[in-house]
């Protein structure tokens, strides 16, 4: 197709339609949901109400409207940095923390067809690695440049968690590229929309089980969040790397963090619960369509609820554990788990 | 003797934690669901709208009583004054019209901001004047003036005292002082 005028406009169009629907309706929607979300299903877990205070006039709806009410206070109260801080560094830091969050929904799959994502590459989870592994760069940014020892503190644990587990991730995660036989997202999807001996759907989490735990476990120590939140470790480290974020440079650091959560969401549903496809559904009707969009939506919501709920379940690691759970426990998982998938291919292609 | 521990010794499924996670998140998730939908076991008091009552024996902001007469029953001894163990306490005295009363208190502040609510005051009291039983709870104030709490303000939360009237040692009017519970009727 010659790239002409029109079909240049049309491409940047649709990429921005899909852009708005995706990233900032869903993703951002989602995230922006957690922030309140977060704080009622933790506060309803531990037999307490949680924020319902946030009212417009006699409409309080059990306190949505905190999601509201959270920046409004965090673009009116003080942006405060320290006086020894590097004020550039300071300032780029929760920017470089939370565009490569958002850059990684370009790559993901969110319904049938090659039009269903927003750049439609082959590099698919190799992206995903490239730009995600950028995140900690604006986590130890901001660590090193507040110039706090807390915060330094922090920074160095989470450049050392995120290396480690960013190793156990990879490795985890070829297994399913060697199930699947690509790194393209939506091929991935489409061919688990097979069935394992006509009985149970093809998803990565029947073919991969081990993978999926090994890689929820990776991706909630990627996020640094509890149980792996020794960065943060507020009993430890005040607020570990963001002690010195106020305002809205916290709130954008906050905020990647919940985007960080639905990237997880995303990624682990299409890898492991096979993405947009429903069992026994085939076709190509747009109202089929709009299902399978639906279908890819709630498993989303699925993985980021079982982030919560872990998250809320699970005390915090120290540190040292930390690292050995990530050097010498999912690693050799991810390794033999490996070798294991790479037998059983063979096996099966002899037979 | 010790009390014998016994450990369990972790076994390679209790070691991978995945079971003991997925219990972990079976119990968050009942315990969610019964909050949200069953009996609840939410135990949040929501403040300004809900209160729990405070015990009786609660020290809260003090009062001064009154006599049957509607006046202010302190004699202006200054034993509360003496016993305050924060100063807090000021009293002006003057005489009295009733020469059995002989004395009462033209001004009576006290500093609530100094104040430590030790209820030593209440306790030096031979009059049961000043008493702690309000309970009610100091307010806060925009500026350190309002905290110092004067006879008026102490008196607004009178109660009945049950407690003899000073100034009643009569002699008509003894036995019925001495029995006490204001029976001089």
């Amino acid at each position: 197709m010659p790239l002409t005028g029109n079909v240049i406009l049309d491409l940047v169009l649709w990429t921005v339609i899909k852009f708005a629907a995706f990233v900032l309706v869903f993703v951002m929607g989602t995230a922006t949901v957690l922030t309140w979300l977060e704080r009622k299903y933790s506060a309803v877990i531990q037999n307490r109400i949680g924020p319902n205070r946030a009212n417009l006039g006699s409409l309080r709806l059990g306190g949505l409207l905190h999601m509201l009410a959270d920046p409004i206070k965090m673009l009116t109260k003080e942006d405060f940095s320290p006086d020894t801080a590097n004020p550039w560094m300071f300032r780029l830091a929760p920017l470089v923390a939370f565009v490569p969050a958002m850059v990684v929904f370009a790559v993901i799959p969110f319904g049938p067809g090659e039009h269903m994502m927003i750049a439609n590459t082959e590099l698919g989870i190799l992206f995903i690695f490239a730009i995600a592994s950028l995140n900690v760069y604006g986590s130890v940014m901001g660590a090193w440049a507040s110039n706090n020892k807390w915060s330094l503190m922090g920074g160095l644990r989470i450049s050392a968690q995120m290396v480690s587990y960013e190793v156990a991730i990879g490795l985890t995660l070829c297994g399913v590229f060697m199930i699947y036989g690509s790194t393209d997202l939506q091929e991935i999807v489409v061919a688990q929309g097979t069935t394992l001996g006509g009985v149970v759907p093809a998803w990565g989490i029947f073919t991969q089980p081990v993978a999926f735990v090994l890689y929820l476990t990776c991706a909630i120590a990627e996020n640094k969040r509890a149980p792996f939140d020794v960065a943060e470790a507020e009993s430890e480290l005040t607020a570990g790397y963001w002690t010195e974020y106020s305002a809205m440079g916290f709130a954008v650091l906050a905020l990647a963090e919940f985007v960080e959560i639905v990237l997880i969401g995303c990624v682990g549903a299409t890898l492991f619960l096979g993405g947009w496809q429903i069992p026994g559904v085939h076709g190509s009707t747009p109202g089929l369509m709009a299902v399978q969009v639906a279908a890819f939506l709630l498993k989303t919501l699925f993985v980021i609820w079982l982030q919560l709920t872990i998250r809320w379940t699970l005390p915090r690691f120290r540190y040292d554990q930390v690292m050995r759970l990530g050097w010498r426990i999912l690693l050799p998982a991810a390794l033999v788990n490996l070798l294991v998938t790479g037998v059983a291919l063979l096996w099966v292609d002899r037979n | 003797m010790g009390k014998l521990v016994h450990r369990v010794e972790p076994d390679l499924i209790l070691q991978s934690y995945v079971v003991e996670v997925a219990k972990g998140v079976t119990l968050v998730t009942r315990q969610f669901l019964r909050n949200l939908f069953g009996r609840k076991d939410i135990v949040t008091v929501q403040y300004p709208e809900e209160r729990k009552p405070y015990t009786p024996r609660f020290r809260g902001k003090h009062l001064l009583t009154k006599r049957d007469d509607g006046q202010v029953r302190c004699v202006a001894c200054m034993l509360c004054a003496t016993a305050c163990p924060a100063n807090c306490i000021t009293i002006v005295a003057a005489e009295h019209r009733d020469a059995d009363i002989e004395k009462y208190p033209t001004t009576f502040e006290i500093d609530l901001l100094k104040c430590i609510y030790c209820g030593f005051c209440e306790e030096a009291c031979p009059c049961d004047a000043i008493r702690m039983d309000s309970g009610v709870h100091t307010l806060p104030t925009f500026t350190r003036r309002d905290q110092k709490a004067g006879k008026v303000n102490l008196l607004e939360l009178a109660k009945r005292s049950t407690a003899a009237q000073g100034g009643d040692f009569r002699a008509d009017n003894h036995a019925g002082a001495l029995h006490g519970r204001g029976g001089h009727h």
